[in-house]
């Protein structure tokens, strides 16, 4: 296993770290916005709030990292995907401030007015990423300079509108599992109510997303069926899947909430596997799309930053499990609350 | 309109706007971490309450800090692509540290800190608020690491048409990362003692939770004098020697010297530069007083604007106006912070309208030096994107078109202004308020 592998596979982590954790907090966001009642609703972002922060880091640390790993990756793709990235920034902007400012006037119209931010700035990010996804792995018009030649209409095609669709659904669902963990009485039960159906709604687009994926994206099946980290992910995928209602039924939340994340890791477990080892392949011709030799930096810093990431990351998973403990249980307002 | 212009002015913008925030953060963490640690190992109830109302303050800011910094991790890409592919194997390394040893850090910590307060023992939550100072700071390092970088680049060789790591160390302890470091550290602490000393003062002429603002001022001042003086010496000499050593073009434009003169270089006081001709208006200046500052000696020669290229000159007027106002800025900091200190010892402050007065309404001067320290650093780099390897012209995204690229500034500017007016009008609310815990009523926060 060489560094640009070994690299490939902790972006890949990091992805999936960012996927799980700010996972929720998009789900919670959307789910905000079929929250009328003032008190749930500060419940909804008091459940987030201490944690949020530090789960946007992951995508922080990930866009970092890629940079430093993969930087014409990170090059191509981000001046390419020009206009929604910037979609994806004022959302993620509005949605990091409307937390702090919502509390702080009291007027009905300013509360709301935060509310939409909240709800909007996460349902877009939740949307998009799935769109962005889908434009990867669907392969994007790349020339043989390394240049992106498609635009922002080109973007929105249908297959990778599906994909942002499901990713949308799928967020939403685990935000659901989530809250769950986190509210009381009514609210609960109504929270609880959204999580089976939006496991349907997962279902059955996963279903038909990689229906669609087969005609849109026929090399990612090419010999994948022979690759046993295929199987495994696939396997993890299954039980994940049919874990969440059991669990969400006998109100083991916690439970129900590592099977959703489990889902969420297999996913993107079983995406990189097909993609391996291309990055972001080109739709115009193969021999043109950015794979983890030809898009990556020098072994000497793919070394230095394996360094920094060992050094690093141990000590990132340990005091984010410590904080995590602490702000265990039932969400309970107090003078410190949003 | 020309893209790379455009570029620029959306980095600018983007830049400044992000640079408001992180200063007023890193200050206030580590004034709040003295807060808290008198308030707890002394048990003192005006200390807590001190942490208590600043760390609101200090929320709002991270809040807005972090909402327009996630734009700056990703700007490279999306704006500088061919900058991203050319230094990539270099900058990201930085900018991934960032987020591995201090975003985490910083935001993991912020959350207990704020919200844990009656979760946690004392201790621990005294340690988060530590953390909170430790993870702000070193996120300010790995920046600057990365910026000091694109000034006075080191441990790399350029091959394969970019520029490759060759010494990690290098790379990261270049000639201008130290003292870049502590003067831009530094320059936040007067910015938090300028901002609380100001918030004081604003209670003592209203006669407000006097025993609150009485303790925050000598907090503030004790830090802000200490700050402000060593802001000048050693920081801020030291780091004008070091781009008189590593960056002579931009010497030369910032301190005015556009036309070789016999013997030293003399130190301009006063002047309005003009580009074209590269001419000063007016001058006040102490002959040979630069040259002995920069190499101790009256008679040291120093390379003047025009014996560089012409096209490898920085722009004259914006560097030598944002710098000389800077510093004039800087030795104000001292003077405000002495007479407090003097006034402060005399037992005369808390009447001294006057000093309360000018210590209110400096609360942002701070801030302007900072901007002005960042243009002239920025602006003092141009035409080079990295210093004499790569410029700023080639450095720009190609397949963006410029509409694209306007779209965004406008977008930007319009969503920056709304969030610079609400940040403005949260934290004059919060002072308005007062120090008070406030009940809370059913339905609000």
């Amino acid at each position: 296993m060489d560094l640009n592998i070994i690299w490939f596979l902790l972006i890949a982590v990091l992805i999936i770290g960012y996927a799980i954790l700010d996972g929720f907090d998009l789900g919670v966001g959307v789910l905000h916005l079929f929250t009328k009642d003032e008190n749930e609703r500060r419940i909804n972002i008091n459940s987030i709030a201490p944690v949020w922060d530090g789960n946007e880091v992951w995508l922080l640390t990930a866009g970092g990292a890629l940079f430093a790993a993969f930087p014409i990756v990170y090059a191509t793709v981000f001046s390419g995907f020009y206009l929604a990235f910037m979609l994806l920034l004022f959302a993620l902007i509005f949605r990091a401030v409307s937390m702090e400012f919502r509390g702080k006037v009291d007027s009905h119209k300013w509360r709301n007015l935060w509310d939409w931010a909240f709800g909007i700035g996460s349902l877009l990010p939740a949307l998009l990423y799935g769109v962005a996804i889908g434009n990867i792995l669907k392969g994007i018009p790349i020339n043989s300079d390394g240049f992106f030649t498609g635009n922002f209409i080109s973007l929105l095609n249908p297959y990778s509108i599906f994909v942002g669709v499901l990713s949308l659904t799928l967020f939403t669902m685990h935000g659901s599992i989530y809250l769950s963990m986190k509210s009381e009485g009514e609210h609960r039960v109504r929270i609880k109510s959204y999580t089976p159906k939006l496991w349907i709604a997962f279902v059955v687009l996963y279903v038909l997303v990689s229906l669609y994926s087969f005609f849109e994206a026929n090399y990612l099946f090419a010999s994948i069926l022979s690759n046993p980290l295929f199987w495994v992910f696939f396997i993890l995928l299954i039980t994940g899947i049919i874990y969440i209602p059991v669990a969400v039924n006998s109100e083991k939340f916690g439970r129900a909430f590592i099977a959703s994340s489990t889902t969420i890791a297999s996913m993107i477990g079983l995406m990189s596997v097909s993609l391996f080892p291309n990055m972001v392949p080109s739709s115009i011709d193969t021999a043109y799309s950015l794979t983890i030799y030809n898009a990556s930096s020098t072994p000497r810093t793919l070394e230095t930053m394996l360094i920094i990431a060992l050094l690093g990351m141990p000590l990132v998973i340990g005091y984010t499990i410590f904080i995590y403990k602490i702000f265990k249980g039932k969400v309970v307002l107090n003078e410190d609350s949003y | 309109m020309d893209a790379v212009l455009l570029a620029r002015l959306q980095f600018a913008l983007t830049i400044m706007f992000h640079f408001i925030f992180p200063p007023i953060t890193i200050g206030l963490a580590w004034l709040l971490v003295i807060a808290e640690t008198i308030g707890w190992r002394k048990n003192s109830e005006v200390y807590k309450k001190i942490g208590k109302f600043f760390a609101k303050i200090l929320a709002v800011t991270f809040a807005v800090g972090v909402a327009t910094g996630i734009v700056m991790e990703f700007q490279f890409g999306t704006n500088w692509s061919e900058y991203s592919k050319f230094v990539g194997d270099i900058f990201g390394a930085p900018l991934a540290a960032e987020g591995v040893f201090a975003f985490f850090l910083e935001s993991g910590f912020l959350g207990l800190y704020l919200f844990g307060r009656n979760k946690v023992s004392k201790g621990v939550h005294w340690f988060s608020g530590l953390m909170v100072a430790v993870g702000s700071t070193l996120s300010a390092f790995w920046i600057l690491v990365a910026n000091s970088w694109q000034q006075t680049p080191a441990g790399f060789i350029v091959q394969n048409g970019r520029a490759e790591l060759a010494n990690f160390w290098d790379a990261v302890f270049n000639p201008s990362m130290w003292i870049r470091f502590f003067h831009t550290l530094d320059s936040t602490l007067i910015m938090g003692a300028f901002l609380m000393a100001g918030i004081a003062a604003y209670y003592l002429l209203k006669k407000q939770h006097t025993e609150f603002a009485k303790t925050s001022m000598k907090l503030a001042v004790i830090v802000g004098l200490i700050a402000s003086v060593l802001e000048l010496f050693p920081f801020g000499h030291e780091h004008a020697r070091q781009v008189a050593l590593t960056q002579p073009e931009k010497f030369a434009a910032i301190e005015g010297l556009y036309a070789t003169e016999e013997g030293g270089a003399a130190m301009v006081l006063f002047a309005v530069p003009t580009d074209q001709p590269p001419e000063l208006h007016g001058t006040i200046e102490v002959p040979g007083l630069l040259s002995w500052l920069v190499f101790g000696d009256v008679n040291a020669r120093i390379q003047s604007i025009n014996e560089f290229p012409k096209d490898e000159i920085p722009p004259l007027f914006l560097t030598f106006v944002s710098f000389h106002n800077m510093v004039v800025l800087g030795m104000f900091f001292i003077f405000v912070m002495m007479w407090a200190a003097w006034s402060l010892y005399k037992n005369k402050l808390w009447e001294n309208r006057l000093l309360l007065k000018i210590l209110l309404w400096s609360i942002p001067l701070p801030m302007v030096a900072i901007q002005l320290g960042w243009i002239t650093a920025e602006v003092g780099r141009q035409p080079w994107i990295v210093y004499h390897l790569l410029k700023t012209k080639d450095a720009v995204s190609v397949t963006v078109p410029a509409q694209e690229v306007l779209i965004s500034i406008i977008l930007f500017g319009l969503i920056y202004l709304f969030l610079g007016a609400l940040y403005l009008y949260i934290v004059i609310g919060k002072v308005k308020n007062g120090p008070e815990p406030l009940t809370i009523k059913e339905g609000t926060v």
